[in-house]
């Protein structure tokens, strides 16, 4: 029988960043994951780290994030690379939207300048003739998702965490392993799509994505490419719903996203939303047509109701703490969630407001 | 552009042709596909400058003949999907629908990863054969062949036929393994006239027994390599060297459709039943995707699923006998070319097992699954896809090749996009 401050369970990127600061705060710490770390849909994810606008509280755990990943820049695990998000207009109605985006950024904190036609296309020749302008965000960039969840766990059990290899289910103040061990303290449970089996009373639906990723073209673009419009795909209700987001590689390849749909729980890869994805990403970048392809993959992004995560104590559940159903965006938000997290459970001041994440919203 | 068959054959080697022929003798309508630019498969690849074997000239007019059979080449199938294939050929991408699936998608060579092997001048055996076939320049070439199998005197032979020199070929079998399967041969005349051609082609040429190509040496290109025989350990200066294994069956195509699957040493086969039918209701297999057991086995094989998919099921059972005795001739293979442990241990630490992604067997250490491995290291990550290295791990014991994805060639961009491959069965 173990005892610790606290039984971090799940070790996505989500639950390692939170162990690997916990213990840098002096906690002991455990972590139980039962497969491979960094091997869920932290494994599946683009790795761009971006402030997406729309839902305030949302930017805002953006921006304080991408403030702290800037200690993994030089990190050979992370593969951070600072390419840039470049968002894209269409058409004119999307230019007319471009000082708007530009706007909310900016009270956000977030460094954006505004792109003229001739602008965009010095930055991004490859892109389709006739695009009207765009909205530069120079010092975000992209990194490899696995590798850095395998960095925060190692550095972590450096800072004397210990590590377990099982699935956890939770027990009286604790949890018990596959193996019948039972390890006794505070449990944050950081499941990701998981959630539901540990904590059904926080609701989460799986919303599935596809990638694709080609072989290696060096220099055909040279930021991360969104348009415009991305946000009504994120944060829009549809069904199904594709947009334009490709990712230049640190290796030279390129990463062809974005779909997603709700109610498909399954990890096989459907062509039919495939097709509409690339057909978007042909529109906008017509080179692509004669790339080679190499892997088509899927994930299954853990979305809470209302498009935040649930960072805070699990109500009316004693020692219960949780941190998931962080969407499309627990890259980014990883490491502002870990220090939300923590620095409430020790009884500090957060740096940012926890209201807005608290779980208790979804059970009044 | 969507096109439907009755019969669909994947693979135009021994196998698929059979089966192309055998099927469209009922009157259905056939299609047969195959990445090659000719068909005839690994084996009757056509050589520019003795064309095919007369077998082969036979076997490819008589499948192609036929109305009804369609036939075309350069061809690949990138993924499937429920009851079609997507293809795609140099211009565009296309739709096949079928009735019934003959795979016949043959094997491929296994490399094994020894120091060195990653030079310019290395190559597979097969590989070897089949860039002499194509006319790469050998005239005057010192070429050391070794491995395991039959496969070597082919390649031998290829290879002196457009000009090599041979210096030797050397098989890891131990010499009474090898002589114990000669004294077999008796039972497969044709197999044994076929070895008797071979040997005649190759007087002059050494076959030495035991004995294994250690390590390759050389700066910009393969200058010697280091052999390891009865004799010791022996340098032998040459300008190629062609090692291969053996033959490994390519399931990615019966894997993504959910094909059943079962051991075959340390890689896999299809499992089928008496008339070649799968696990999946509709698809068929034949040939080497069923175990390694040659060309004689693959066209018998062929031929009955041809039958089956057809609806013949009676005509595929009279073939059962021939089949039976065929791959009795594959289990002998097996059993005398077995692989010694030695061959497993020739990579060391520092050499490269990953050839896309330059990863070397020690960074693999200390993983138990291909995924945890890909995810950390890249192993497999990259154009290929785990194809070479993903028979490698599992031959050396590391771990087997787990998740395959679409596509299963490197496609363009275009062909899985768009109209091209539009089903109808979006909407
Ligand atoms: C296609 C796609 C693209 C994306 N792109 C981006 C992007 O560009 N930028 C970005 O910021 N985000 C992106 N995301 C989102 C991001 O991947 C997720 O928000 C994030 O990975 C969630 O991390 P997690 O740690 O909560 O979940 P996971 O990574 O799924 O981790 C949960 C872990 O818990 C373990 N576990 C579950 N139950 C138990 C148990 N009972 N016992 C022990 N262990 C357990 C699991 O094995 C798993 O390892 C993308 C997602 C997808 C699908
Ligand atoms: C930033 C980044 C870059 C990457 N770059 C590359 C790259 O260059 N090359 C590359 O190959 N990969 C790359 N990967 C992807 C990686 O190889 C995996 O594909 C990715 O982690 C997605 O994992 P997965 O869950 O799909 O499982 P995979 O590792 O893709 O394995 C497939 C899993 O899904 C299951 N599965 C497969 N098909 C089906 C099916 N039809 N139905 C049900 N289950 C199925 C399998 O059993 C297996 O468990 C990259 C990943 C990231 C995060």
């Amino acid at each position: 029988m173990s005892g610790f401050d606290l039984i971090v369970v799940g070790a996505g990127i989500v639950g390692a960043a939170c162990a690997d600061y916990a213990s840098a705060q002096g906690l002991k710490v455990a972590i139980v994951e039962s497969a491979t770390i960094g091997g869920g849909t932290t494994a599946a994810a683009m790795g761009h780290l971006v402030a997406v606008d729309g839902v305030p509280a949302e930017v805002a755990l953006a921006h304080y994030s991408l403030g702290l990943w800037e200690a993994f820049a030089d990190l050979p695990q992370a593969e951070f690379s600072r390419c840039g998000t470049l968002w894209v207009a269409g058409d004119e109605a999307d230019c007319a939207r471009i000082p708007d985006k530009l706007a909310r950024l900016t009270a956000a904190g977030v460094h954006a300048e505004a792109l003229d036609t001739r602008q965009l296309y010095e930055l991004e020749p490859a892109l389709v003739p006739g695009l009207g302008g765009g909205v530069l965000v120079a010092d975000e960039a992209v990194v490899y998702p696995p590798g850095v969840a395998r960095h925060l766990v190692d550095r972590a059990q450096r800072q004397g965490a210990t590590l377990y290899r099982h699935r956890a289910a939770l027990a009286d103040y604790g949890v018990t392993l596959g193996d019948s061990t039972r390890l006794h303290g505070p449990v944050l449970v950081a499941t990701g799509g998981a959630l539901a089996e540990l904590l059904p009373e926080l609701p989460l639906r799986p919303r599935k994505g596809h990638l694709v990723i080609t072989d290696r073209y060096p220099g055909l673009i040279h930021h991360q490419l969104l348009e415009l419009h991305y946000a009504d795909s994120a944060h829009g209700e549809a069904e199904a719903s594709v947009a334009f987001n490709v990712q230049p590689r640190p290796t030279g390849q390129l990463l062809i996203g974005s779909s997603r749909e709700f109610g498909k729980l399954g990890a096989e890869v459907s062509m039919p939303i495939v097709r509409r994805m690339l057909e978007r990403a042909l529109h906008f970048l017509p080179a692509l047509g004669e790339l080679q392809a190499l892997r088509i993959w899927t994930g299954l992004r853990p979305d809470s109701v209302d498009g935040l995560p649930y960072i805070g104590r699990v109500p009316q559940r004693a020692g219960l703490w949780v941190a998931a159903g962080h969407e499309g965006l627990g890259v980014t938000t990883s490491l502002g969630t870990a220090r939300l997290l923590v620095d409430q459970f020790l009884g500090r001041m957060p740096a940012l407001d926890p209201a807005p994440y608290d779980p208790a919203r979804v059970l009044a | 552009m969507t096109e439907r068959y009755d019969v669909l054959v994947v693979g135009a080697g021994p196998a698929g042709l059979a089966a192309a022929q055998a099927a469209a003798s009922h009157g259905v309508r056939v299609g047969l596909r195959d990445a090659q630019a000719r068909a005839g498969g690994q084996v009757w690849r056509h050589d520019v400058l003795a064309g095919v074997p007369r077998l082969a000239r036979r076997s490819i007019a008589a499948a192609l003949a036929p109305a009804g059979v369609e036939w075309l080449a350069q061809t690949r199938v990138l993924l499937a999907e429920a009851g079609d294939l997507l293809v795609e050929d140099p211009q565009r991408a296309r739709r096949l629908e079928y009735a019934a699936l003959v795979l016949a998608t043959g094997a491929r060579e296994l490399l094994l990863p020894f120091p060195g092997w990653t030079l310019p001048g290395v190559t597979g055996a097969g590989g070897l054969q089949a860039l002499a076939k194509q006319d790469w320049p050998l005239a005057g070439k010192r070429v050391v062949v070794a491995g395991s199998g039959p496969l070597l005197f082919a390649a031998a032979a290829t290879a002196r036929r457009h000009g090599a020199r041979v210096l030797g070929i050397h098989e890891q079998a131990g010499r009474e393994a090898v002589a114990r399967f000669a004294v077999g041969l008796w039972r497969w005349p044709g197999k044994l006239a076929q070895a008797m051609a071979l040997r005649a082609q190759l007087l002059g040429t050494g076959y030495h027994c035991g004995s294994l190509v250690r390590r390759a040496l050389g700066a910009e290109r393969v200058q010697a390599v280091e052999i390891e025989g009865q004799h010791g350990v022996q340098r032998l200066d040459c300008d190629l060297v062609a090692v291969g294994y053996g033959l490994v069956p390519d399931l990615r195509l019966a894997h993504m459709l959910g094909c059943a699957s079962e051991a075959e040493g340390a890689h896999e086969r299809i499992s089928v039943d008496g008339a070649q039918r799968t696990s999946i209701a509709g698809v068929y297999a034949a040939g080497e995707v069923c175990g390694i057991g040659g060309r004689d086995c693959a066209r018998v094989e062929g031929a009955m699923a041809g039958h089956a998919a057809a609806g013949a099921q009676a005509r595929a059972a009279q073939l059962q006998g021939a089949r039976r005795h065929a791959r009795a001739f594959a289990a002998q293979l097996r059993r005398h070319f077995a692989l010694r442990p030695e061959v497993r241990g020739l990579a060391e630490p520092d050499t490269v097992v990953c050839r896309c992604e330059d990863v070397p067997l020690c960074a693999l250490d200390g993983y138990t699954d291909s995924r945890s491995a890909k995810l950390a290291t890249r192993c497999g990550m990259g154009a290929c896809q785990g194809r070479i290295c993903g028979s490698v791990l599992a031959e050396l014991g590391r771990f087997p090749r787990r998740g395959d994805r679409p596509p299963l060639f490197p496609a363009r961009l275009s062909s899985l996009s768009g109209e091209a491959a539009a089903n109808p069965r979006d909407a």
